[in-house]
């Protein structure tokens, strides 16, 4: 099944309608198990009960990254191979990026709390976090400027892809403008420093993000379908409404 | 004449003559400047050492606020429909266009720096590192510019909406804008860094901007 078949809407929301309730009840799964690890993980001896807030902190901070890899991929679709479903994965993902940037920075600033003595600190990682923040409130702002969602997706298609290329450079140099958090630790050569009964809970937990995201994306393109389609029945009522222009 | 350079010597002519209001920028740059001891208060030493950083800021807002007259006006008579179905590329067009507005709108702010500088108490020295900076990083900012220009012409809004997408963007020219300045009156960085780093960031922006905005209007006009 090639994702051309799916450039027909009826299809992707026949597809839709197959997919969500197994997707549904395997993220509800996946949260269980993910919950249940966390549950059971050991308290940080520095750090105590708080360090569990990283269960939640780490997998929203990369859906936050995730979200715009989704917006880049969609606005490619958008700009050069005019898929008709393409606009509509990239408007349904940046509410959704903008929501787990939010949660990132909000667990990230309740972590801070108690470990650091404030809220916000002008560290690099969470300064560019604030910064992605800003940009997806940008875009959806362009969405929600242009009526016509066409001509709203390539534009915003546009910006999108120019973000791709600047998120790494901002991150590179608020890292370089300053840098206080802790160096990085899951992905880094010679293994992860993190003790597997941290890690494991932490992975399932990544996973059990990774497809709420994906769940909240197919439900949310679904709704985008429907909601141009009542849009353009709007459209035609009104044009034949007695009385109108033409 | 090419038509690039037609395009180039249009544009220059365009704003140094009446209604081009080149000039509003320095103006704005000069007023955003002057309310700052206000906000701060008359402290000299304070000043001069955040002088560079409110002589970026400023520039950064008075580069933002002329970034609208660069496609409206040409949209509004039809030039750009022209400009669009020529037969010179479209993106060669807007870096003659983003050149052409560059020396009209980020130049005068880059001439006005060290009568600035005198307000915020910094000596000659200090002064001449932040023209330097703001020489080379002033590009910049109008190539990233150009990208929201171009959308919010092709989508026919503009103002604030300009703002909010060109802004982010320019985090990374005003660190090493201010650093590099910095670098050069305090260290104790080399100077050379930061400032190396500024030059790349004007050459890339060059090409994704105009590029990005070639693209933008394409999408846009059709």
């Amino acid at each position: 099944m090639a994702l051309i078949d799916y450039a027909n809407p009826t299809r992707f929301l026949g597809f839709a309608e197959r997919v969500l309730p197994w997707l549904i009840g395997i993220t509800a799964l996946a949260f269980v198990a993910g919950l249940y690890l966390t549950q059971g993980a050991p308290d940080d001896y520095q750090q105590g009960a708080t360090v569990k807030i990283m269960f939640l902190h780490v997998p929203t901070a990369w859906l936050s990254m995730f979200g715009w890899i989704v917006m880049s991929i969609a606005a490619l679709g958008t700009l050069v191979w005019r898929h008709p479903l393409a606009d509509v994965a990239a408007k349904a993902a940046a509410p959704l990026g903008a929501a787990f940037t939010f949660l990132c920075l909000t667990t990230g600033s309740l972590w801070g709390r108690p470990m650091w003595g404030t809220y916000w600190v002008w560290d690099a990682r969470l300064t560019s976090e604030l910064v992605l923040f800003l940009m997806y409130l940008g875009v959806i702002a362009l969405w929600h400027t242009v009526e016509e969602p066409s001509r709203a997706a390539r534009a915003v298609a546009i910006l999108t892809l120019v973000g791709a290329i600047n998120i790494p450079i901002i991150k590179w140099s608020v890292d370089w403008w300053n840098t206080l958090h802790q160096p990085a630790s899951v992905v880094k050569l010679g293994g992860p420093a993190i003790h597997p009964a941290i890690l494991t809970p932490l992975l399932v937990m990544a996973v059990a993000f990774t497809l709420l995201f994906v769940t909240l994306h197919i439900a949310a393109m679904r709704n985008e379908i429907l909601r141009r389609r009542v849009r353009s029945l709007m459209l035609l009522r009104a044009q034949a409404a007695p009385g109108s222009a033409s | 004449m090419s038509p690039l350079a037609a395009i180039f010597m249009r544009d220059l002519r365009l704003a140094v003559r009446v209604g081009g209001g080149g000039g509003i920028g320095v103006l704005f740059f000069l007023i955003v400047v002057v309310l700052m001891p206000f906000a701060i208060g008359p402290d000299l030493t304070l000043l001069s050492r955040i002088g560079p950083a409110i002589l970026w800021l400023g520039a950064l807002l008075a580069s933002l606020l002329t970034l609208d007259r660069l496609f409206t006006a040409d949209h509004e008579d039809g030039s750009l429909d022209l400009i669009l179905m020529g037969g010179t590329p479209l993106e060669l067009a807007i870096a003659a266009k983003a050149f052409a507005h560059w020396l009209t709108t980020g130049l005068p702010l880059v001439i006005v720096v060290p009568l600035l500088g005198l307000f915020m108490n910094l000596d000659g020295r200090a002064s001449a590192a932040v023209a330097l900076t703001l020489l080379v990083g002033t590009p910049a900012l109008t190539f990233i510019g150009v990208i929201g220009a171009s959308l919010s012409v092709a989508l026919r809004r503009g103002g604030l909406l300009l703002a909010v997408l060109v802004l982010p963007l320019t985090i990374p020219v005003l660190i090493f804008g201010v650093s590099a300045s910095n670098a050069a009156i305090v260290g104790p960085l080399p100077f050379g860094t930061p400032f190396t780093i500024l030059c790349a960031l004007s050459l890339v922006s060059l090409v994704v901007g105009i590029f990005a905005a070639a693209a933008a209007l394409r999408h846009g006009m059709e």
